[in-house]
Formats: structure tokens, C-alpha cells, sequence
């Protein structure tokens, strides 16, 4: 199966810009289906981009980020060629990883 | 006196609202798609100056400049990606049989979005490009998709990114009966339904550019060239049919069927009416 990660890493000047798409249903455990039974709470945990081998972003998400969810955002460094890593971790213990280079 | 005045004045200007709209009625008699085309443009070019015509397939995001940059920023990083993988992945996959979509179609369903709706002679009915994907599956054995959900959206995404920039290029054929589809399309866009009372002309041809509670509306100058969507709103992607019944429960009407006659007859209007723009889906709408 195709990464559930989509990451653009652009360096400009003395910073990168970084955008990322991820496909994860996100469910928050309160909303029911058509059956009128809860849906499981399924949403990630956590997020991680690495660079260099430092975390230059770390967020702990919860139910109340939306299905999909897209990021953005821009570090102090990075070089164009370099290596960037993103990898997820969500409450059922699944997760996925990537590696972008930046461009 | 004051009081009487005021109803005659009232009662004159009735008149001549009705004589306003007898005019075009009678103009109507006969059915000229082309120039209906023509005017339809017209009306929208007229109504937008600023407006690149080609640019009217961006829907709310034409119509105004700050709109237009969330778009093109949108547009970077599109978030129907994830549909477009698997309509790409479903549409080269085999069928039990061993036959592919590829075998359904013209030019194995590559670049041909702009070609549907089409006027079937045969059947002496509009055939959409969802129908056509569903009779694909049905003549391999294989069961149809639903016409609201993913499977379907992603499949049409498919077809219509290949097909992407290609002008529209709807053709209505020397018959009767594929000019009387179009006029039924025509009324159906043009009938007020629903407790609303709106037609799809209310939203889509009067007031595009204004707000509907949060929402931008989108003129119906090259609404089907983005088709399939993906909407925030909905945070999932939507078919052509999708949009019309969900439109149509909107303005508190009892929808149709997917892909009912009055259906098809109607997309077969909106699509002639924007021929010579290109085909932008799949699109992403707020």
C-alpha cells in the first residue's frame, strides 16, 4: 500500500518550509453511525518530523484534529538533498513512517 | 389617497414585472443550444468582467482575489490526492474476467472526461460518465458502485485528471430526442422546487459570488468541469450526483435517484453550456 504520508520540504533562505497530508480517519470516539452505534475512537497520538536526528516538530493530537489531516509549517536550518522524517503513532498502536528529502 | 397610490404604483409595477418575464418565454419556443450557449457566457462574463472565462471553472474560487490565492495554494498540495491514487490503482486493476475499464472505453479512458455526457442514438438517452463506469462493471460481472461514495469519486477523479485542460466538448447530435434532452435539462435548472422554492438558477446563476451562510456559491459556468469535488465540508470527495442530490435536499426537496433521467438530462445541459472550458476535476471546494 501506498505511504499514508504525503510531504512537500522546501528550503528557502535559512529556513524550510514543510507541508504534510495524512490519511487517518481520525475518529473521535464520539460520533455515531448510521446505526446510531459509537464509532470507536481511532486518531493519532503522535507526530513527529525528524531532521538531522532532532525533532524539529513533535505535536500530540487528539479527537479534535479533523479526518485527513494536513500540516504546516517552517524550521530555523535544514539543507536542500537532506533527509526529513515523518512518522506517526495512533491509538491503536499502528503506525507509519516516511523519509521526504528536502528540496 | 396616500394609501391608494401606493397600490396602484404597486399594481403597475407587477405588470410590468410580468411583461418582463413573458418576453423571454416566448422567445423560448424554439430550442437553440447554441445560442443558449452563447448567452449563457455572456450573462456570466458580463456579470464577472474580471473573470478570466477559463478561470470559471474554479467555482467560488474565481470570484473573488483572495479566494483565487487560497486555491492556488490549496492546489499545491491538493487534498484529493489520496482519491486520485485510488481511482488510479482501481482503474488498471483487472476485473475477475480479466478485463479492465481500459476495454470500456474510447482511448482506454484516457483523456476523454470532456467527452461526457454523451447523447446515446441507440438508447435515445444521456449517458454520464458514472453510468458508463457502472454499465463497465455490470457487462464484466462485476457489482456496481454506489454513485454518492468513494469508489465512484475516485474513479471519475481518475478520468478527470487525465483529462485535465482538455475543453469541454459536449455534442448534441442531429436527433429530436437529444434536443429534447437538453431542453429537459434546461427546465429542470431553471424549475424552482423544494420548500425553498429555489431552482438551481437561484443559487448558481443569480447570486454566485454570494455568501450562503459560510459558503462562497459557484457559477454554473463551468460547475461540472471540476467534477468529482472534494469538499471540506464534507471532508470527503463527492461525485457529480452527490452534488445533485445533496443540492437538492438543501433547498428542502425529496432528491431523485442517482442518475435518473431528469439527472442526466441536467448535466447533460449544465456540461453543453460550458463547452470550450477546460476540465479542471478533480476539483477541492471549501
Amino acid at each position: 500500500m501506498a505511504s499514508t504520508i504525503r510531504v512537500r520540504a522546501i528550503a528557502r533562505g535559512d529556513t524550510t518550509e514543510v507541508q504534510a497530508l495524512i490519511q487517518h480517519p481520525m475518529d473521535s470516539g464520539y460520533i455515531k453511525d448510521a446505526k446510531g452505534e459509537i464509532i470507536p475512537p481511532h486518531f493519532i497520538q503522535q507526530l513527529t518530523f525528524e531532521y538531522d536526528g532532532k525533532n524539529v516538530f513533535l505535536a500530540d493530537w487528539g479527537g479534535g484534529i479533523s479526518k485527513d489531516p494536513y500540516i504546516k509549517f517552517a524550521f530555523k536550518g535544514g539543507k536542500k538533498g537532506d533527509d526529513l522524517k515523518i512518522s506517526w503513532l495512533d491509538n491503536k498502536g499502528a503506525t507509519d513512517t516516511t523519509t521526504a528529502k528536502i528540496q | 389617497m396616500k394609501l391608494r397610490s401606493a397600490t396602484q404604483l404597486a399594481s403597475a409595477a407587477l405588470t410590468l414585472a410580468a411583461l418582463t418575464f413573458a418576453a423571454p418565454a416566448t422567445a423560448a419556443d424554439k430550442i437553440d443550444p447554441v445560442a443558449d450557449a452563447k448567452a449563457f457566457k455572456k450573462f456570466f462574463t458580463d456579470k464577472f468582467p474580471k473573470v478570466k472565462l477559463e478561470d470559471f471553472v474554479n467555482g467560488p474560487y474565481s470570484m473573488d482575489e483572495g479566494l483565487h490565492r487560497q486555491w492556488e495554494e490549496k492546489e499545491q498540495f491538493p487534498p484529493y490526492e489520496f482519491s486520485l491514487d485510488m481511482g488510479k490503482e482501481m482503474f488498471t486493476k483487472p476485473f475477475k474476467n480479466g478485463k479492465t475499464y481500459e476495454d470500456c472505453f474510447p482511448n482506454k479512458g484516457i483523456g476523454i472526461r470532456q467527452n461526457y455526457p454523451y447523447f446515446d442514438e441507440k438508447e435515445g438517452k444521456v449517458i454520464t460518465l458514472e453510468l458508463a463506469l457502472n454499465r463497465c462493471r455490470e457487462a464484466n460481472g462485476e457489482p456496481p458502485f454506489s454513485y454518492v461514495r468513494d469508489e465512484m469519486a475516485a474513479l471519475t477523479a481518475y478520468m478527470a485528471f487525465t483529462s485535465r485542460g482538455k475543453p469541454f466538448d459536449i455534442k448534441i447530435p442531429n436527433d429530436p430526442r437529444a434536443l429534447e434532452a437538453y431542453q429537459r435539462g434546461k427546465e429542470y435548472f431553471y424549475t424552482r422546487r423544494g420548500q425553498l422554492n429555489f431552482s438551481c438558477a437561484t443559487c448558481h446563476v443569480q447570486s454566485p459570488g454570494e455568501r450562503i451562510r459560510a459558503e462562497v456559491l459557484a457559477p454554473a459556468l463551468g460547475i461540472m468541469n471540476a467534477m468529482p469535488i472534494y469538499r471540506s465540508e464534507w471532508s470527503g470527495m463527492g461525485t457529480t450526483s452527490r452534488r445533485f442530490t445533496t443540492c437538492n435536499s438543501q433547498i428542502r426537496g425529496v432528491p431523485l435517484n442517482p442518475q435518473d433521467d431528469e439527472y442526466r438530462d441536467l448535466e447533460y445541459y449544465l456540461s453543453y453550456v460550458s463547452n470550450g472550458l477546460p476540465i479542471s476535476g478533480p476539483g477541492a471546494r471549501p
